[in-house]
């Protein structure tokens, strides 16, 4: 277990998954469930448990449609949909890797101007190193 | 000036040991208005007791300052002695010099010191001590029950059984709450109706028992053993005592589609109605929301039809003002209402059903008549699934963040009964625990997995969604087996949240009993005094004060009853003296002792003053009542002018200890 | 341990009846010692405790003032402690405010069953008064005789 990359994903995200009481409601209701290897319940777990590196290996992180039905229903306020997004920008950090830079927002928003301004914090959070 | 005699007990060598006694009532002796100064070897024993009362006789004390063990301890022993001789016991002090002193010290010089002090700082709390009288006030000797549920009723019926009178509050036009509705009871399956309703006609039949149904408390004034409250009797368009409850009415009246509450809206019934069959007092009601008569005065059907002309569309609400000794809270709960769990789809198909629902519909003298059948269509559901938890143990904001605790046990009595009725029925639950603590409860609920093969799946259901073929999909999680599940069910049942009745805050208001953030009614002591409120001479009984299933219910109840024939087989009530008292000339009417005085002990009233340029003049100002004070002293700091003080602990005397300690 | 003519400290302890008055007198029946520098006096509920009364204390020539209560949630009258909490706040604020150090007052929540605690708190306490030495701030100087 990595305490170091637990932390980084536990303060990107902003959730306490000790409360999480396991109720599965997270996995009944989420639409790509089967395409997931682990399940919206199970990230909440191994986040708790710091099994973050299998988190990053897995593809489930791109099956997350980040349709926040699971943030929306759970019970106990966990939002596990922000952990998927934390664990997403925890490997892009670790790529190193710098997609956008902030000179080319100005194009984004010609392109289309009812592009919401959150899209293009997180596009710029999530590309950008 | 007061003439005080000190008293230095020995306690054997429990004081005398670690303290000079002698030297301590020598040194006493020099204090100001000590006359009479003495030490000896025990006290409290019947020879130190005498040697106190012949002190009293011999030099006319006027105070007494004892130097002994802790008051905790004997100060009503002494205060008694010195009662005896014509002293007033509250002129009494008491210096803890074995607790506070010599057992905790053990050089002699040091101890004998501090003794002193002590008893120092006693004489100059007993120079300014003033005479108290213990007050009295009667006890009314009649208990209101607010609530006709099974705790209510109970209750009552307890009361009665000690010989005194009881009312009984019932909002709805019958008694008998949740229970009457409820099909079968956990875990011995046995009929609720056919349980409780003997009890409500036994409270009917009980010449000590009067019940106000249809009648909602208005107001409350007074005290413990004095409780003036004001019951308003709404008006029901029908004569109580000329209404034979034949039924008549309720059958030949033209406004067919008024959803009917006792099933739950399930069914309709007329706009004049008798709730159920078995209802208590058995009389017909009149619905002013749907009657014709009432809204535009067209119709009269049922003041035609009636033989016994109970029918009076004139009826006014009535009030009713009683005294009560003590008052009994017993309004029970409601199931949440389900319109922010839009997931489970309760607005948009009829198919997804409350619990409290499916009782009904499993009922006898339901809308089904007893078989089990989809509200929708009227088939039978070969797929039912239950979810559990629906608004329970909620932090999101959307339920209740406690465990309605009932749920688990109804849901398996359901599961069930369906699997044993129809065992074509395939019944799974959806839970996240299944909590069964009780007498026979955790036996029960294994029976319906092990006997009934009923599916119980670890997860939780995350959508349902009514499909145009009348299926309800259900999309659920199945955690154990780590896969997502889409049953096509036909009922899905909702074991949703129970929450206090909404009238019981504006009740607590009135009654100054205090609630905890869920609306649950607070107990004086969690363990030690579960049935009785903080506010003395009200009692707590059933869900009002948390969730709890009908044994429990029915034992909090008849402990509430046992509590409240306690306090009125007393024929007065003994009052501490040691309470606030306000001094009117300084009290400028500000109202903050009022609002930090956690009993409502303070009122503020208009007092004409005498003023002296011979005018009279009416001022608001605070009185306290000392029945219902109990001598905290919140308000004496509270109060900006000054003029709340607390006998016993007044100002004054406090600061005299204080003087007297820090004394070189 | 008292060495001989060391500085004694004036401490004036405010007990409620109900639990911290018990506490000190479980602490008495268990024998625990702790100086006679301290003096009890008791009150029906730590709300009872005026402000003034502290500061009367001080005035003549008290160098520490403890007051003790039941534990939040567990007071006899249901919130006065809550209420002693908050005074207690304003009064030390101001109390730093005149210069008098923080350390001579205090405010502990002593239970009916804490003796041990009890005589900790009191043993605690006037170490840390004596350490600060006599209160010369506040002392009325003609309450001195």
């Amino acid at each position: 277990m990595n305490k170091n990359l637990q932390e980084q994903v536990l303060r990107m995200s902003g959730v306490n998954p000790l409360k999480c009481m396991r109720c599965g409601k997270c996995s009944g209701t989420c639409p790509s469930y089967d395409e997931m290897e682990y399940h919206p319940h199970q990230f909440v777990y191994m986040v708790e448990k710091g099994e973050i590196e299998k988190l990053m290996a897995s593809p489930s992180i791109y099956k997350c449609l980040s349709c926040f039905a699971c943030v929306e229903r759970c019970p106990r306020d966990v939002e596990p949909a922000k952990l998927v997004e934390a664990i997403r920008l925890a490997v892009i950090r670790q790529q190193g890797q710098n997609h956008l830079k902030a000179k080319d927002i100005p194009a984004m928003v010609e392109l289309d101007p009812d592009l919401p301004q959150q899209a293009l914090v997180t596009a710029f959070r999530k590309y950008t190193k | 000036m007061q003439k005080i005699g000190v008293f230095v007990c020995w306690c054997g060598s429990n004081i005398a040991g670690t303290v000079d006694v002698q030297a301590v009532s020598d040194a006493l002796a020099k204090e100001p208005g000590v006359v009479y100064s003495t030490n000896y070897q025990y006290m409290c024993s019947e020879a130190g007791q005498n040697l106190i009362k012949d002190a009293i006789k011999e030099y006319g004390l006027t105070g007494v300052v004892i130097c002994s063990c802790s008051p905790r301890m004997h100060e009503a022993t002494f205060r008694k002695a010195v009662a005896s001789v014509g002293l007033n016991p509250y002129m009494l002090e008491v210096a803890n010099v074995r607790e506070q002193c010599s057992w905790i010290h053990k050089d002699k010089a040091v101890a004998t010191e501090k003794a002193i002090i002590l008893g120092r700082a006693a004489i100059a709390k007993v120079q300014l001590n003033a005479p108290l009288q213990a007050g009295e006030s009667p006890v009314v000797k009649r208990a209101l029950v607010i609530g006709g549920g099974i705790a209510g009723i109970q209750t009552a019926l307890d009361i009665a059984e000690a010989g005194f009178d009881v009312d009984i509050v019932e909002k709805t036009p019958t008694i008998g709450g949740k229970m009457a509705q409820i099909d079968k009871t956990f875990p011995t399956l046995d009929c609720a109706s056919c349980i409780v309703t003997p009890k409500m006609v036994d409270c009917s039949q009980n010449e000590k028992i009067h019940i106000y149904s249809y009648s909602e408390v208005e107001d409350v004034k007074g005290f413990v053993g004095n409780f003036t409250v004001k019951i308003k009797k709404k008006a029901r368009y029908v004569d109580e005592n000329k209404c034979t409850g034949c039924g008549d009415c309720t059958t030949k009246c033209p406004m067919k589609n008024v959803p009917n509450e006792f099933n739950l809206g399930l069914d309709n019934r007329r706009a004049i109605y008798i709730p159920f069959a078995q209802a208590v007092p058995k009389v017909a009601t009149i619905d002013p929301n749907y009657c014709n008569m009432l809204k535009n005065g067209k119709c009269g059907v049922c003041a035609k039809v009636c033989s016994a002309g109970a029918i009076d569309y004139k009826q006014q609400d009535q009030f009713i003002e009683e005294k009560y000794g003590a008052i009994v809270v017993a309004t029970g709960y409601n199931p949440i209402k389900l319109d922010k769990f839009e997931e489970f789809g309760y607005a948009l198909s009829k198919d997804v059903v409350t619990s409290l629902e499916l009782e009904r519909l499993m009922n006898a003298a339901g809308p089904t008549g007893g078989t089990l059948l989809r509200p929708s269509d009227g088939k039978h559901p070969h797929t039912i699934v239950f979810v559990q938890c629906v608004g329970s143990r909620d932090t999101s904001g959307c339920g209740k963040p406690y465990c309605s605790k009932i749920c688990c046990m109804y849901t398996a009595k359901h599961a069930m009964l369906i699997r044993e009725k129809y065992p074509d029925t395939d019944v799974y639950v959806f839970y996240i625990d299944v909590r069964t603590p009780g007498k026979n409860f955790d036996e029960f609920y294994r029976r319906a997995v092990e006997q009934y093969g009923v599916h119980y799946i670890k997860g939780m259901v995350g959508k349902v969604a009514p499909r145009a073929d009348g299926k309800l999909m259900v999309q659920a999680s199945d955690l154990l087996a780590n896969e997502q599940l889409h049953i096509e069910a036909d009922l899905v049942v909702l074991a949703a949240a129970i929450e206090p009745d909404k009238s019981a805050r504006h009740l607590a208001t009135m009654l100054t009993a205090s609630m905890d953030t869920n609306d649950f009614f607070t107990e004086a002591h969690p363990k030690l005094r579960p049935v009785e409120s903080p506010t003395a001479g009200i009692f707590l009984s059933g869900v009002c004060q948390g969730p709890k299933d009908i044994p429990e219910t029915v034992s909090q109840a008849s402990a509430a009853a046992a509590k409240v024939i306690g306090l009125l087989v007393k024929d007065k009530l003994t009052t501490n003296p040691c309470v606030a008292h306000s001094n009117e000339l300084m009290c400028n009417g500000c109202s903050t002792c009022e609002r930090v005085c956690p009993y409502g002990a303070i009122t503020y009233i208009e007092k004409e003053f005498r003023m002296p340029d011979r005018t009279t003049q009416v001022r608001r100002v605070a009185s306290v009542n000392p029945a219902v004070c109990q001598g905290c002293g919140a308000c004496t700091v509270a109060c900006p002018s000054g003029a709340m003080d607390l006998n016993g602990f007044s100002n004054s005397q406090i600061m005299a200890e204080v003087d007297a300690i820090c004394q070189k | 341990m008292p060495e001989v003519n060391a500085y004694k400290p004036k401490i004036v302890a405010f007990c409620c009846n109900w639990c911290s008055y018990a506490g000190a007198d479980l602490a008495g029946t268990n024998r625990l010692n702790y100086p006679a520098d301290v003096k009890i006096i008791r009150v029906p509920c730590s709300c009872r405790v005026n402000p003034m009364f502290i500061l009367r204390a001080f005035q003549r020539g008290a160098d520490g003032v403890i007051l003790c209560g039941c534990h939040p949630g567990d007071c006899h009258y249901t919130t006065g402690n809550y209420y002693a909490r908050r005074r207690m706040t304003l009064l030390f604020s101001m109390l730093d405010y005149l210069g008098i150090e923080k350390e001579r007052t205090r405010v502990e929540w002593v239970s009916a069953a804490e003796g041990a605690k009890f005589a900790q708190t009191m043993n605690d306490f006037v170490s840390t008064v004596a350490a600060l030495g006599e209160n010369k701030r506040l002392e009325d100087l003609r309450c001195k005789e």
